[in-house]
């Protein structure tokens, strides 16, 4: 692209984004003539370069758009919304005519009279005109509506290197003059440069002049007067941050700026060391200054890549002026600390979930003005942005006054779409409890509204966060209003991280995600405790599930290793919280990370690796990647690796959780249960061999685990499984808990009433077959002929990718007679297919299954020539219409219930017998 | 024959300039065996230095180490190769080599002289080398009284996911 119109792009992208925020300013202040001659001015500039450059859309539009701006500075058009929404509807025209001009390094095709009509009219009738009907007004709006939170450039922000502020260039100008300074090094650093972060409007260096020229160094004279207006203006008043200038620096010259510096600072730590153990005197005193210059560059260097947070928050005032049009109510917004500073990079990146916050307290979070005035709040609501540093971090906080978090409303929701029970909601704070806003795919809008409540946007909003290494949380009060909590480092390229020991050998977990630290054993009064083979830590009443540094990183136990003595380093990722234990604990330190080495990639336990001040290489620890051993330490000692992984695929299930008899806890799928039951012992019959007891006018049978009797007196539980309206009791010691947990067993053939275990909550439980239990039943139904006819040799491809169901089922139709392949996979059951050579008589399939559908597995089996006419039916826990079009458009032949094994049966005959009347 | 070799192996070999009639090789022992690397692929040659281990990666990756403020992970060549250990851990060699932008260290027992050998003398990997060989090798050239095996730099560091782990 011509370097003219590259740079005119990049001035004109800036220019547009003040006149947005300058005229929401207008609106609010219409008599600042000050303000309006700025917006005057800025269009004017664009106006001026377009005809200079050529560009007769842009000129023509700009000059409209002028046209009517002069009307209102020479007094002629009095400034009122419609006033506004019109200009602003030009600047949009401008800012996509540029966009398509970075793209396309043309203007593109057509013609922009409509709006130039309305602008021109506008201006001759002197604002009689209606600007343009009212739902155009909000038209611009829905630009911002889409998040964009998957490409965070703008195409003008792409082609353009990154534009340091004034204030940057001085650094980087000190930078240099220090790094050239030699013993003398008596330059002033305490005069900070913040008295330069909030340039004012600074009406008298226009970009105005020449937008292709490079801004030459700004003279000693006018930094003088940018500190004295910078110092005289007050904050809120003169606050166009983008009006400054700069100079544009290519992002990889400060990269490589940056290091070649980290690369210094090392150097420079190696050799304080060595230096350190002598006695000579000469090198002292030029290495301590040497020193010092270095940190000094380090800082300066570091602060070309700060921007203020004003920046990403500029387009916030349209923003809201836009939805408050949109979702009619009345809202201002408040900044604070826009002059926060943080790194470019991390600017970039949290724009995006910062919009969709602001946007989410507008709608979500502030009631409508009549709401608002009935429960005595003032008409208008208040979306506060602050921003301030904390110990190596950026705050970033979004607040509203709005009604707050309906926690009822969230908890519903929460048990609804199953992401906890009404029994681990009780234990939870209100805290916690608000956290679920996060999850994916949880709305509380009671309407879906094109501004948000589709579910999505949360989950992401903490994922991006998350990715840059922060967190975020939320806190309410009803009526009171809700506040968004970010909490960021301050740059991604120099972390704080504390160095540990384990084995011999050291490590870094990021400062970040360590709560605190904590002596075990010895004389110390915490004290390590084993549930079942998994440590945990009592902690101020707490049970904190611990994992082994040792173990995860498989490192050899030490001769002299004390298991008793030992720090745990609590770390928190998220709403989780877990112990790291360790040997020793050293100091913390700030690094730079590097990634680790590309052949490196799939150990999910390092974030990264660095340099530290002695020479030494570091690994740096990834507390996400470290909790993936939590549940599965057990797993990874299993022979069965494979099986395991597969298993542990496998998607989230809920788990009824008891004791019985000797041994670990045990637990059952909650899917499976059908009810708890207290029953009296003395109403225990016995029948044969068996134990029955009258229950809802029927028999059932109880029965117990191999090691456990049925109490003689007294009154016990029993968990109801129902099969064929038939039931069966199992008798427990106690029931503890409906736990939800990931469906990772490690699968046992030792005892032929076990499934095989699997960790819950840090604990090893058994999981009871409930085919086992059952088994006796199903003999029972065949036996008295109540079951289908007996068939032979059919064979049966059994498509579930869960254990249990398949574990129900296969048992049932091999009762009968049924020959069952199971596949756990859409992907095992193709390889199978092909193996058999597609020797199936017919094919059960569910339909919820993670990688591919049961409905794509359907489409592929019918692409496939030996499987084009073999029966299949859909196997799924919900049958609807949609489901139902589907299951035919796959070339399915039936769907039935999970629940109704019988109507399967039934299924499965009428389909084959079909298909034999076919064939 | 050999200039049909070379365009073939291009591919997979950015180590060898097609064309070139002279290519010279930094030599490296390991046992018995003479190997070769693209002078062009090598940034460093040092003695052995301490290496801070890496838990849970593969056997072949002994760890990682500090290279003029670069971080450079370490090869273990002999585990690479299926050679037992090595005979004189104090005398282990590092052969510092550049892989899209991103240093390794190759431990070698030793290393030799930087030879310019003719492009002729090139061959292909002889059929009947070891499999564990043949994926690592670009080809051999024939020395007055022995045989260079030129390595495949990209082969010799791309890892497949359970390799010797």
């Amino acid at each position: 692209m011509d370097d003219l119109i590259g740079e005119f792009i990049t001035e004109t992208s800036e220019s547009l984004a003040v006149l947005d925020l300058e005229l929401v300013k207008l609106e609010q202040n219409p008599n600042d003539q000050h303000i309006l001659g700025n917006i005057f001015r800025l269009v004017h500039t664009i106006k001026g370069t377009c005809g200079f450059l050529g560009l007769p859309r842009l000129e023509s539009v700009a000059h409209a758009g002028e046209n009517v701006l002069g009307k209102i500075r020479d007094g002629e058009i009095i400034v009122t919304p419609d006033a506004i929404s019109l200009v602003l509807e030009a600047i949009d025209r401008i800012k996509s005519l540029i966009e398509h001009l970075a793209n396309h390094s043309s203007e593109p095709s057509g013609e922009d009279q409509d709006l130039i009509k309305r602008l021109n009219a506008f201006a001759d009738s002197n604002g009689a005109t209606v600007a343009a009907p009212t739902a155009e007004a909000a038209k611009p709006a829905e630009k911002f509506i889409e998040p964009r939170l998957d490409g965070m450039f703008s195409p003008a922000e792409m082609k353009m290197v990154s534009s340091t502020s004034q204030d940057a260039m001085d650094e980087l100008e000190r930078a240099f003059a220090n790094a050239s300074s030699t013993i003398e090094g008596g330059m002033d650093f305490t005069k900070a440069p913040d008295t330069f972060l909030i340039p004012d409007a600074a009406p008298e260096p226009t970009p105005a002049a020449a937008p292709a020229v490079l801004k030459p160094a700004i003279s000693e004279q006018a930094k003088e007067k940018a500190i004295k207006q910078g110092l005289d203006t007050d904050a809120k008043e003169g606050g166009a941050h983008g009006a400054n200038q700069s100079i544009r620096v290519s992002i990889d010259v400060l990269e490589n700026l940056m290091q070649m510096v980290g690369e210094l600072v090392l150097t420079r730590n190696q050799l304080l060391q060595v230096v350190r153990h002598r006695e000579e005197r000469e090198l002292k005193g030029p290495l301590q200054q040497l020193s010092q210059i270095t940190t000094e560059l380090q800082e300066a260097v570091m602060k070309t890549r700060m921007q203020p947070i004003g920046n990403a928050w500029s387009k916030f005032p349209r923003l809201i002026r836009d939805l408050s049009m949109e979702l009619n109510k009345k809202i201002e917004l408040k900044m604070i600390g826009e002059a926060t500073e943080l790194d470019r990079q991390l600017l970039e990146m949290i724009k995006d979930p910062l919009t969709h916050m602001v946007r989410n307290s507008c709608d979500h979070g502030l009631e409508q003005a009549a709401d608002r005035v009935a429960v005595g709040k003032p008409e208008v609501g208040t979306v506060t942005l602050s921003a301030f540093h904390e110990g190596g971090h950026i705050i970033i906080e979004i607040k509203d006054d709005g009604r707050g978090l309906n926690l009822e409303r969230i908890k519903q929701k929460i048990v609804e779409k199953e992401l906890a029970t009404d029994a681990q909601l009780e234990q939870m704070s209100d805290e916690q409890i608000m956290q679920f806003v996060f999850k994916a795919g949880f709305s509380t809008a009671e309407k879906v509204t094109s501004v948000s409540g589709r579910g999505v946007g949360m989950d992401v909003v903490r994922t991006n966060i998350e990715k840059i290494g922060g967190t975020v949380s939320l806190s309410s009060a009803k009526n009171k209003g809700s506040t968004f909590h970010i909490k960021i480092p301050l740059t991604l390229a120099i972390v704080s991280v504390l160095l540990v020991e384990t084995s011999g050998q050291r490590f870094a977990v990021p400062q970040l995600n360590v709560l605190e630290l904590v002596r075990v054993g010895g004389e110390s009064e915490n004290k390590l405790e084993m549930i079942n083979q998994s440590a945990v830590l009592r902690l101020r009443d707490k049970l904190l599930p611990l994992i082994n540094l040792r173990d995860v990183l498989k490192l050899p136990v030490p001769n002299n290793a004390n298991e008793v003595n030992g720090y745990v380093a609590v770390l928190r990722i998220g709403a989780t919280s877990f112990g790291l234990i360790l040997d020793k604990i050293y100091d913390t330190e700030e690094i730079v990370v590097k990634p680790v080495s590309r052949v490196l990639g799939g150990l999910d336990v390092y974030s990264g690796n660095t340099i530290l001040g002695d020479g030494s290489v570091i690994m740096i620890l990834d507390p996400n990647g470290l909790t993936k051993s939590l549940g599965s330490l057990e797993l990874a000692k299993d022979d069965s690796d494979e099986k395991a992984a597969a298993l542990a695929k496998e998607k989230l299930a809920s788990f009824l959780v008891f004791r019985a008899g000797e041994g670990a806890p045990k637990a059952v799928p909650l899917e499976l249960v059908s009810r708890l039951e207290v029953i009296q012992a003395s109403s225990v019959e016995r029948s044969g061999n068996d134990y029955v007891v009258q229950y809802r006018g029927d028999l059932m049978r109880l029965k117990t685990l191999p090691d456990m009797l049925i109490p003689s007196e007294g009154a016990f539980d029993v968990v109801v499984f129902t099969y064929d309206n038939r039931t069966i009791g199992l008798v427990v010691d106690s029931i503890t808990d409906i736990i939800e947990a990931p469906l990772a067993i490690k699968l046992t053939a030792s005892e032929e009433h076990l499934l095989g275990s699997l960790v819950i909550m840090g604990k090893t439980t058994d999981v009871v077959d409930v085919g086992y239990l059952l088994k006796d039943l199903v003999n029972d139904l065949s036996h008295l002929g109540n079951s289908a006819p007996k068939v032979s040799g059919i064979k049966v491809l059994l498509v579930e990718d869960s254990l249990f169901f398949r574990k129900l089922i296969t048992p049932f139709l091999a009762d009968i007679g049924y020959r069952v392949h199971e596949a756990a996979s859409p992907y095992e059951a193709l390889d199978l297919v092909e193996s058999m050579h597609g020797d199936f008589d017919v094919v059960i399939t569910d339909i919820e299954m993670p990688e591919m559908d049961g409905f794509e597995l359907a489409s592929r089996l019918r692409a496939n020539p030996r499987m084009a006419r073999v029966p299949i039916v859909a196997f799924t826990s919900t049958v609807n219409d949609i489901f139902k079009q589907r299951a035919i458009k796959a070339g399915m032949d039936g769907i039935i219930l999970k629940t109704d094994r019988e109507a399967l049966l039934m299924e499965i005959t009428k389909q084959l017998n079909t298909a034999r009347e076919v064939a | 024959m050999s200039g049909a070799l070379t365009t073939t192996n291009a591919a997979a070999l950015p180590v060898l300039t097609t064309g070139a009639a002279q290519q010279e090789f930094v030599t490296l022992r390991l046992g018995e065996q003479l190997f070769g690397i693209s002078v062009l692929a090598v940034q460093d040659v040092m003695r052995h230095q301490p290496i801070a281990p890496i838990p849970l990666a593969q056997e072949v990756i002994s760890g990682s180490l500090n290279v003029r403020g670069r971080i450079v992970t370490a090869y273990n060549m002999r585990r690479r190769l299926g050679m037992g250990e090595y005979p004189n851990p104090q005398a282990i060699m590092m052969v510092v080599v550049d892989y899209q932008h991103e240093l390794f260290a190759l431990m070698v027992d030793a290393v030799g002289d930087v030879l310019s050998l003719p492009m002729r003398d090139f061959e292909k990997v002889p059929a009947n080398m070891d499999a564990s060989w043949r994926g690592l090798a670009a080809g051999v050239f024939k020395l007055d009284g022995e045989l260079l095996v030129i390595l495949d730099v990209a082969h010799v560091i791309t890892l497949k996911a359970k390799d010797a782990a």
